[in-house]
């Protein structure tokens, strides 16, 4: 697969994170995280439920400065732009969903066509909608929407498919490689869920809990075209033999 | 696909079905309102009949007042002046109010040093910010409005403290990452999550804005429908405070319904229910 216009992989490498508890207690959350992802692969990050994924995200995407250490973003795309799909769709209930999708974008690419996109999402019958006449499975779709709008360098997703049903999740991971294959974008997703990293990803980053830092990588080797049931739970198997007691 | 479940559905669905009982929906109400405000005239006029006197004129001799006012231009005269000074009042202390409201409700130390001010600011008497802004300022139109605009200006900042602390943090986390400018932020994050708080400091502040202007407009100018009722007060013609009294309030009217209603509802069209 071609990288398009990316040049520098993402590479993080923080020293510590840590947070100040209500009671005044300091808790580290992160330490020692390094990792690289190439360009225009998907990663995932996997790793147990609050062990700092999402920290992790949070500073990459520049929400979150209290933190010693140092990444880098790839460059490319339009601008060096990220882009983000957050746990929850983060659309605003007052703009219907081209708005959401257009406001995004860089002034130079506001009025560029979007027809494809929508297309492929099933999204093309309710661009005049506005959010809240959306289901939760719909609202995450036009999320995925905005997101591959902007023709970011480097894409983050943090578990966009929870608290979906499975079949809806399933369909939204098939759409969600078919807009990324058609343009090949460094991604990083969070998940806890070890049978969608690998469905999606080319390697698998795993977290140790908290303090997170790497336990080791994955490497999916298979295409993903080839990524049957049957040679999934190969890989599961294998993934198992290399990380014993992760889920 | 997966279209909206079907629990969503209802709200949707209730409103489709009010919308389609449109003339007979929307008639009744306005009948409601006729028929109150007839109800009151006529008590009025039974009261007035009950208690002859010149101080208790009946509607129909506020009504003749208001005729040969409106024909000699005086009405439109005194009312344009007074819209014109509720207008400007009400612009300057929504924007300032505003601005310093957001502020307060963002920066907790910055609220908690001011918040004694604003305290301060909402406790001094309209009549007191009245006399001190025309004895330091002078009798003029900018000392007029301004007074009006420093009474109404402590109930907008508490309203709007309350709406910038209500503000999702997950939107402006959403602008950031897509770098929105700062126009779109205010346009697209920051006024849509506002807009009940501006609709509510709107609606109080017309109303508490207007009265004010009438005690400007007696203390200290020599037109607007504060300073006829002063000069009628004086003459002792109470048809003539009841008429421009009543003229004053239907303009205000016409406002809600023309104005103020149709704005709120395109502002809150993307909501299922009307607020």
């Amino acid at each position: 697969m071609q990288p398009v216009g990316a040049v520098a992989p993402l590479r993080v490498d923080i020293a510590e994170k840590t947070f100040k508890s209500a009671q005044g207690i300091s808790v580290t959350a992160l330490k020692n995280l390094c990792f690289e992802v190439r360009q225009g692969e998907f990663a995932c990050l996997l790793g147990p439920s609050g062990c700092g994924k999402t920290t992790t995200l949070r500073i990459l995407l520049g929400l979150d400065r209290q933190f010693s250490g140092s990444f880098q973003l790839p460059e490319g795309g339009s601008k060096n732009r990220i882009a983000a799909v957050f746990q929850e769709p983060t659309l605003l209930p007052w703009r219907t969903v081209e708005e959401n999708v257009r406001l995004a974008l860089p002034k130079e690419l506001r009025t560029k066509n979007l027809d494809g996109l929508f297309d492929t999402l099933g999204l093309a019958g309710m661009r005049s909608l506005y959010p809240a006449e959306l289901s939760l499975g719909l609202a995450r779709r036009a999320a995925l929407a905005r997101a591959f709008a902007t023709e970011p360098a480097v894409l983050f997703l943090d578990e966009p498919f929870v608290s979906l049903d499975g079949r809806t999740a399933d369909q939204l991971r098939h759409l969600l490689l078919a807009v990324w294959s058609a343009r090949p974008t460094t991604a990083l997703m969070v998940t806890h869920n070890l049978t969608e990293a690998l469905t999606l990803s080319d390697r698998i980053i795993v977290l140790a809990p908290r303090p997170a830092h790497v336990l080791g990588i994955f490497d999916v080797a298979l295409p993903r075209q080839h990524r049957s049931p049957e040679a999934t739970s190969d890989l599961l198997r294998s993934f198992h033999r290399q990380f014993p007691g992760v889920t | 696909m997966t279209a909206t479940d079907p629990g969503d559905r209802k709200p949707g669905d209730a409103a489709d079905i009010s919308s389609r009982g449109g003339p007979r929906a929307t008639l009744t109400p306005a009948l409601t309102v006729t028929a109150s405000l007839l109800g009151l005239c006529l008590l009025w006029s039974l009261a007035a009949n009950a208690w002859p006197s010149r101080a208790f004129p009946g509607p129909g001799q506020a009504w003749q007042v208001l005729l040969r006012e409106a024909a000699s231009g005086d009405l439109f005269y005194h009312l344009g002046a007074t819209l014109g000074r509720v207008a400007a009042a009400y612009v300057v202390a929504m924007i300032v109010g505003s601005v310093i409201g957001i502020l307060l409700g963002s920066y907790r130390g910055a609220d908690r040093f001011f918040n004694p001010w604003v305290i301060l600011f909402l406790n001094i008497p309209a009549l007191v910010i009245i006399v001190l802004a025309y004895i330091w300022f002078g009798l003029n139109e900018v000392a007029a409005i301004g007074a009006v605009a420093v009474n109404k200006i402590p109930n907008v900042v508490v309203t709007m403290r309350e709406g910038a602390r209500a503000l999702d943090p997950s939107y402006a986390e959403m602008a950031a990452v897509y770098r929105f400018g700062p126009l779109d932020r205010v346009r697209h994050i920051l006024l849509p999550q506002l807009q009940p708080y501006l609709a509510a400091a709107s609606r109080s502040g017309i109303a508490l804005i207007w009265k004010i202007v009438l005690v400007v407009e007696l203390l200290g100018r020599s037109n607007g429908v504060g300073f006829q009722i002063y000069l009628y007060f004086q003459l002792f013609d109470v048809a003539a405070i009841l008429a421009y009294t009543l003229a004053f309030v239907a303009v205000m009217l016409v406002i809600e319904l023309l104005l103020v209603q149709p704005v709120e509802r395109h502002a809150t069209r993307w909501r299922r229910r009307p607020a």
